[in-house]
């Protein structure tokens, strides 16, 4: 579709630009303290955008933009999905302290570009648009991190993430030219076609640039060894940011990923084709080595942590490498898999960050002894706080347990050389008990009955029980969520 | 009351969104609350009994609803001759139990909403028929145990705590594997009946890595069963987590939360895999034996009088293993003995319920003697029986019932398990008898430490058994004396459903040996 047609059909994204520029321009004439308002703007606008989406739903899978970016169900799935996202997290930097210092104008105007970004992730069909579009998110991402400028881990967080950043884009854009190099096209169907009737000695390049490729996705998605950054930057960003980058960017970038191996890597392009290899390495190996290795060490080393933050982000690494064991498979299945894991991680993640803001607000830190006794201080964070570790841990009968049992069963069903990812996954749910039932420990079992009980704050209460309801219901009825995801697994593809 | 089973499970979780609204002073309200709760559900099982027909071997009182249709989940329940004695022992032990934590002083609210929690759990495993339903109730007992060990218990009870918890979630993921398999082997269903009609013919010459899938699931579900049992070596979980519990979460325990494990090996590992019954019912005899000696052994060694009671689990436990393995004397490989294997398997069966009732018995009167002495150490009692009569009356019958005296419903299982496994393994079962030695010795031994001898000074103002706690243990002691004397009643309501076992595993051996 030509530039001009394709504007039709670009509508959201539209509407995205024209709120950011309202934003920058409101935020001209507001005073510090009245700078929440950007976050009203943002907010209402994002939900324009979600209308438009969903207006767009019966718009026949198609491309747009001479084949730059693609629209489709499954890209409207995850623009949802980073909408809801954004929206709770605009909501909770109302309520988080550590922003209050600040004009927060900048801070919503900022997050508003990244969701631009992050929806070109998830619709892209070009390694161009591929660049241009995780560039985006990533340097907003590093804004956002180190948005705390009188905080020295803030600005820490900020400085390491730029560095990983740009070495692993740098790294991601070299794979990228080998591919092209070799495909001499920038578009995914024709890299495939191209790929395909390669000869064996363009294998060794081939390879290279893949794992260039993967260590730019790898970096996105937090999967080892591409993580370094992820403790130190989830650490000292501001908790909802740190909140927003462990769910919105992970969704774009399994978006991203799913199309680009789908793509890329299928013989046809049908849904229901496996991953083939269409060089001498063995991919789905190497990926199921990847995730298993990515989930391990990031429970491993969950469990040695102080602060609460910390381990939830290497939690959030683990949960990086339980979606990923669906990638090995990459059929049908396993995309609906990651996908209803992407919708339950949402609310379950998001929640157990609300829940330390909230203690944050309340005693100021964030290491275990912040949380002695809350169960008992604050009941209804205490509980909602153990229904979130549950669901994190995937006990049933809770959402995360879906998620997980979904993997599982795609993995099972694959057949059994993939067995030995399942036991993986499981004894890994089990070491993940561990250290999400010492917060309950700490919470529950270490305090006393205290004789003053109190409530967080009304808007903080909305937010844990908005995370809440779905985190226990979606594990008790899931099947306006599963044909949901059904519906929207319709990618675009190319008339063969 | 078509839905008499639905009302089972949902009952307690009503008691328990029901007691979570009470304001946490009122404590004695939420106390009957719980008590009133509790004793409906026991007054429904019992209902339940009286419309069950014990000639019928199959499911009764089926339910079946659409869940999830994308994935074939439906919410099935139905009981059969298997599981209406442990829904029975369910709710009655239940029902009792509240008015064991009756002198739970600390977050009472919290106590009795996670234990009518519990409760739903345990009865939805004994009526499930979906596995995904099954699984979900499985872990659902998780958390309140977790919580009642981990807040109401004893010095170590957040060890104890998390350590059962990682010992069973560790179990019930290999099973949740297990459980995948058997769905994408046998048609994509959760349907427990479906499974157990299309899995021996679905899972003929499937192989895993070379080895039979049959018995690589069979595995994965019994390590899974087996942690619950416990059946050695995974048992070190247990005596922690009895010693560190309080008194009533122990009877729980003992009573119901272990006889899931036999419950889930015979439902599930007999009725979807008999020919992997064939395959490891020797080594299940094997298991029994080594839980019988070890078990035995290690109460022997005990001076804390919970840990011992513990261990008689173990012990106790073993003969319950032993009597399943005899299933295969029906087989024609071994005679076709039909009556050794139905001896075998109703006696395990049978020891399941007695061991609910006896051990329940005695950590109650354990106890009871803790709540006054404020500590549980063998050697540091004596002579209490000239200070306690009654106590020690009722202690003794407890003791001797659980050494399997005659007279006693222990004696009549245990007699039954090793009638059942002996025409098959004849040396396990003579060399399992020394655990009945050691069985009579650690109990007859405590018991002459505890209650003979010189009175020791610092309990002579110690006061008897009250009337409550009398309460919970008489019914518990005339159930044994009434089964001991004559357990027809229990083993006519089994049996057509242990013929029914019995026909399907031997009619896969006759299979298997021609």
């Amino acid at each position: 579709m030509t530039n001009l047609q394709s504007l039709e059909f670009f509508v959201p994204e539209i509407i995205l630009v024209i709120i950011v520029i309202a934003a920058l321009i409101t935020d001209l004439f507001l005073k510090k303290s009245k700078t929440d308002l950007i976050g009203w703007v943002l907010g209402i606008g994002l939900i324009i955008v979600a209308l438009s989406i969903i207006n767009l739903r019966n718009v026949p899978p198609t491309t747009l933009f001479l084949d730059m970016i693609v629209i489709d169900p499954f890209s409207s799935f995850i623009k949802i999905v980073i909408i809801l996202s954004t929206l709770l997290v605009i909501v909770a930097s109302w309520e988080n302290h550590e922003l209050s210092d600040y004009r927060k104008g900048e801070y919503f105007t900022i997050m508003g570009i990244m969701v631009i970004g992050l929806f070109l992730m998830s619709s892209t069909v070009d390694v161009i648009m591929l660049y241009i579009s995780i560039e985006v998110v990533s340097i907003m991402s590093f804004v956002l991190a180190a948005y705390l400028k009188l905080d020295t881990r803030s600005n820490e967080a900020g400085l390491k993430y730029v560095i990983y950043g740009a070495f692993s884009s740098g790294v991601m854009l070299f794979g990228l030219s080998i591919v092209y190099g070799l495909a001499g096209s920038t578009n995914y169907f024709v890299i495939q076609d191209s790929i395909a009737a390669l000869d064996s000695s363009a294998n060794p390049a081939l390879v290279m640039g893949l794992l260039m490729i993967f260590a730019g996705f790898g970096y996105k998605i937090s999967a080892v060894p591409f993580h370094f950054w992820t403790p130190d930057v989830y650490e000292g960003s501001p908790t909802t940011i740190t909140a927003y980058l462990s769910v919105a960017p992970k969704a774009a970038g399994f978006a991203m990923i799913i199309r680009f191996f789908h793509h890329v890597f299928s013989d046809s392009n049908a849904l229901s084709s496996n991953m083939v290899g269409t060089t001498d390495m063995p991919w789905p190996e190497i990926m199921g080595v990847l995730a298993v290795v990515t989930m391990t060490l990031g429970n491993l080393v969950a469990i040695q942590q102080e602060s609460i933050k910390r381990m939830l982000a290497y939690s959030s690494i683990a949960h990086a490498g339980y979606m990923m064991l669906a990638l090995p498979v990459i059929s049908v299945n396993a995309i609906e898999a990651i996908m209803i894991y992407l919708f339950v991680y949402l609310f379950m993640n998001l929640g157990a960050f609300f829940v330390v803001i909230t203690v944050k607000n309340k005693t100021g830190g964030e290491t275990f002894d912040d949380y002695k006794g809350l169960g008992w201080d604050m009941p209804f964070v205490g509980c909602v706080m153990t229904l979130f570790m549950l669901s994190l841990t995937g006990l049933p009968p809770t959402a995360g347990f879906v998620g997980k049992f979904y993997i599982f069963k795609t993995l099972v069903g694959a057949g059994n050389s993939f067995y030995w990812l399942v036991i993986a996954g499981g004894l890994n749910s089990v070491i993940s008990l561990y250290y999400y039932f010492h917060v309950v420990k700490v919470m529950f079992l270490d305090g006393q009955r205290s004789d003053k009980v109190m409530q967080p704050p009304v808007t903080m209460f909305g937010l844990l029980v908005v995370t809440a309801v779905p985190s226990l219901l979606l594990g008790l009825y899931w099947n306006p969520l599963i044909s949901w995801v059904k519906e929207s697994l319709v990618f675009y593809s190319q008339a063969l | 009351m078509d839905n008499i089973l639905s009302l089972l499970i949902w009952l307690p979780i009503l008691g328990a969104i029901v007691v979570a609204f009470i304001p946490r002073d009122k404590e004695d309200i939420i106390r009957y609350t719980a008590a009133g709760f509790t004793g409906v559900q026991f007054i429904i099982a019992i209902l339940l009994w009286r419309k069950f027909e014990p000639g019928n071997g199959s499911m009764q009182f089926m339910e079946r609803l659409e869940w999830i249709p994308s994935l074939n989940i439906s919410y099935i329940l139905g009981v059969d001759g298997l599981s209406i004695p442990m829904v029975i022992l369910t709710a009655m032990l239940f029902f009792i139990g509240v008015f064991v934590s009756w002198n739970i002083n600390k977050a009472v609210k919290g106590y009795f909403a996670l234990y009518l929690l519990l409760d739903a759990g345990v009865i939805g495993v004994f009526l499930s028929l979906d596995f995904f339903l099954f699984y979900i109730f499985w872990e659902v007992m998780l958390l309140p145990m977790y919580f009642l060990i981990g807040m109401w218990g004893g010095p170590q009870r957040e060890y104890a705590a998390i350590k059962f918890f990682l010992y069973t979630l560790f179990g019930s993921v290999l099973m949740l594997v297990g459980i995948l398999g058997l769905y994408f082997t046998c048609g994509k269903t959760f349907d427990i009946l479906l499974i157990m009609e299309r899995a021996p013919e679905a899972l003929d010459g499937v192989l895993w890595w070379g080895m039979s899938a049959a018995k690589v699931i069979w595995v994965l579900l019994f390590i899974g069963f087996a942690i619950k049992v416990p059946v050695f070596p995974f048992h070190t979980w247990l005596p922690l987590a009895h010693v560190e519990a309080p008194t009533a979460i122990s009877v729980i325990l003992a009573g119901i939360l272990l006889k899931l494990g036999v419950y889930g090996i015979i439902r599930v590992n007999y009725g979807i895999l008999p020919n992997a019954v064939w395959w490891f019912a020797g080594g299940l005899a094997i298991l029994g034996l080594v839980n019988v000696i070890w078990g035995g052994l290690c109460a022997l060694a005990q001076t804390d009088l919970k840990k011992l009671v513990a261990y008689s689990s173990i012990n106790h436990m073993g003969y319950s293993l032993l009597g399943m393995a005899a299933v295969v004397a029906a087989g024609a490989a071994n005679g076709g003995d039909l009556k050794a294997a139905q001896a075998g398997l109703s006696g395990a069966v049978f020891q399941m319920f007695n061991h609910g009732t006896i051990s329940a018995m005695l950590f109650i009167l354990v106890g009871v003697v803790y709540e006054r002495a404020h500590h549980r150490d063998i050697d540091g009692f004596g002579g209490l029986a000239r200070q306690m009569p009654i106590y020690t009356g009722v202690t003794a019958l407890a003791f001797f019932a659980g050494l399997g005296l005659p007279g006693f419903s222990g004696f009549v299982s245990e007699a039954m398990c090793f009638i059942g496994a002996f025409p098959v393994f004849k040396t396990i079962v003579v060399l399992s008898t020394i655990g009945i030695l050691l069985n009579a010795a650690y109990f007859l031994w405590a018991f002459q430490r505890i209650f003979f001898g010189k009175l020791n000074e610092k309990y002579k103002d110690m006061s008897e058994i009250n009337g409550l706690e009398l309460f919970t243990v008489i019914p518990l002691a005339v159930i044994t004396l009434f089964f001991g004397l004559y357990p027809r009643p229990y083993l006519d309501l089994i049996r057509a459903t242990m013929d029914q076992i019995i026909e399907k595993v031997a009619f896969v051996a006759n299979f298997a040996s021609m």
